[in-house]
């Protein structure tokens, strides 16, 4: 029963730091093109890329769009994201779990 | 490196997303063989932090800048075959609900980040693994070496699909992209060093790849040493 309980205990944890890094850091990150980009620039390719062929993230360029460019946007679309992915990647892990019928 | 839509042929696209499928399907068979019941939260947690840190740019000097990378730690936690599929998740949602990556360079993402950073990296670090000595020392040495050099392989595959692509030449593709990415790669080396430090003193049992190191079979009980 402690076991479990400590278990409980590290996925919440672990949980809250993952918003925390998502909500809080976020705004602080830097703004300046990543390497992919940044070599696009510099060899003259990033035009390619302006064609999106897929449109319908909703929330484009980790903001909310009705809150505009506004730190809080990103912050928000931080915190949805770690939940989504939170669920979705439990969701992947308990779907690919070993069969217990082995032994 | 998220190669957005526009970049790559249409071959290279179709054949990335072939290699993906293919691999995708057999990491299924092996996760089912290997992945255990308590391991299953951790890849949520895993899944949330790389979401998470990825949106933590930083700079790396001449206007650029780099962000973790997260295939290594997903695969040192879970396996390579759940790490694998982890961080394909994680691409997969920030292509759909971020606009970051585009949808038809999917696969080469997923081929990059997920295969070369991920499942084959993984392979490196378990073959330098069992030739240092045993111990936490060496696995978190192994750990900072290989989580580097996996971005960096990821930037190299990465530049070679824009040159087969025929966007720009290998020349200049390969030695800018590279060159970036040895410098983000340190900051994936040192998030991931610093989580595995973490777990191996916290949490050992939820590190699938230091019972791998030490010969355990995945799922048996294994006591901390080292």
């Amino acid at each position: 029963m402690d076991k479990k309980k400590n278990n409980t205990r590290f996925i919440v944890i672990s949980l809250f730091i993952c918003l925390v890094i998502a909500f809080l850091l976020s705004p602080f990150a830097s703004s300046s093109p990543d390497g992919l980009e940044k070599a696009a620039e510099l060899l003259g390719f990033l035009h390619l890329g302006e064609v999106m062929v897929w449109g319908h993230s909703i929330m484009p360029d980790y903001s909310i769009p009705f809150l505009g460019e506004r730190p809080i946007s990103g912050m928000i679309a931080g915190i949805l994201g770690t939940l989504v992915l939170f669920g979705l990647g439990w969701g992947v892990g308990a779907v690919l779990k070993r069969k217990k019928s082995s032994k | 490196m998220h190669i957005p839509d526009g970049f790559l042929s249409l071959p290279v696209a179709a054949t990335t997303y072939g290699v993906s499928a293919a691999v995708g399907a057999a990491t299924i068979v092996q996760a089912k063989r290997r992945f255990a019941d308590r391991f299953v939260p951790l890849a949520g947690i895993s899944a949330a932090f790389i979401f998470a840190a990825q949106m933590i740019n930083f700079p790396i000097g001449g206007g650029t800048s780099g962000h973790f990378l997260g295939a290594m730690l997903a695969c040192l936690l879970l396996g390579p075959s759940v790490g694998f599929w982890i961080m394909s998740l994680v691409l997969v949602m920030q292509c759909l609900l971020f606009a970051d990556g585009g949808i038809t360079a999917l696969g080469a993402n997923i081929l990059n980040m997920g295969i070369v950073g991920g499942i084959m990296s993984y392979a490196i670090f378990l073959l330098i693994v069992k030739i240092l000595p045993r111990g936490k020392g060496s696995f978190l040495a192994a750990t900072f070496g290989v989580s580097w050099l996996a971005v960096v392989l990821a930037a190299f595959v990465c530049s070679v699909e824009l040159g087969v692509s025929g966007t720009i030449p290998f020349k200049i593709a390969i030695p800018v992209m590279t060159g970036f990415h040895v410098l983000i790669g340190l900051g994936d080396a040192v998030v991931t060093t610093a989580v595995l430090s973490y777990m191996l003193n916290a949490r050992p049992d939820l590190v699938y790849a230091w019972s791998e190191s030490n010969g355990a079979l995945v799922g048996e009980e294994v006591a901390a040493h080292g």
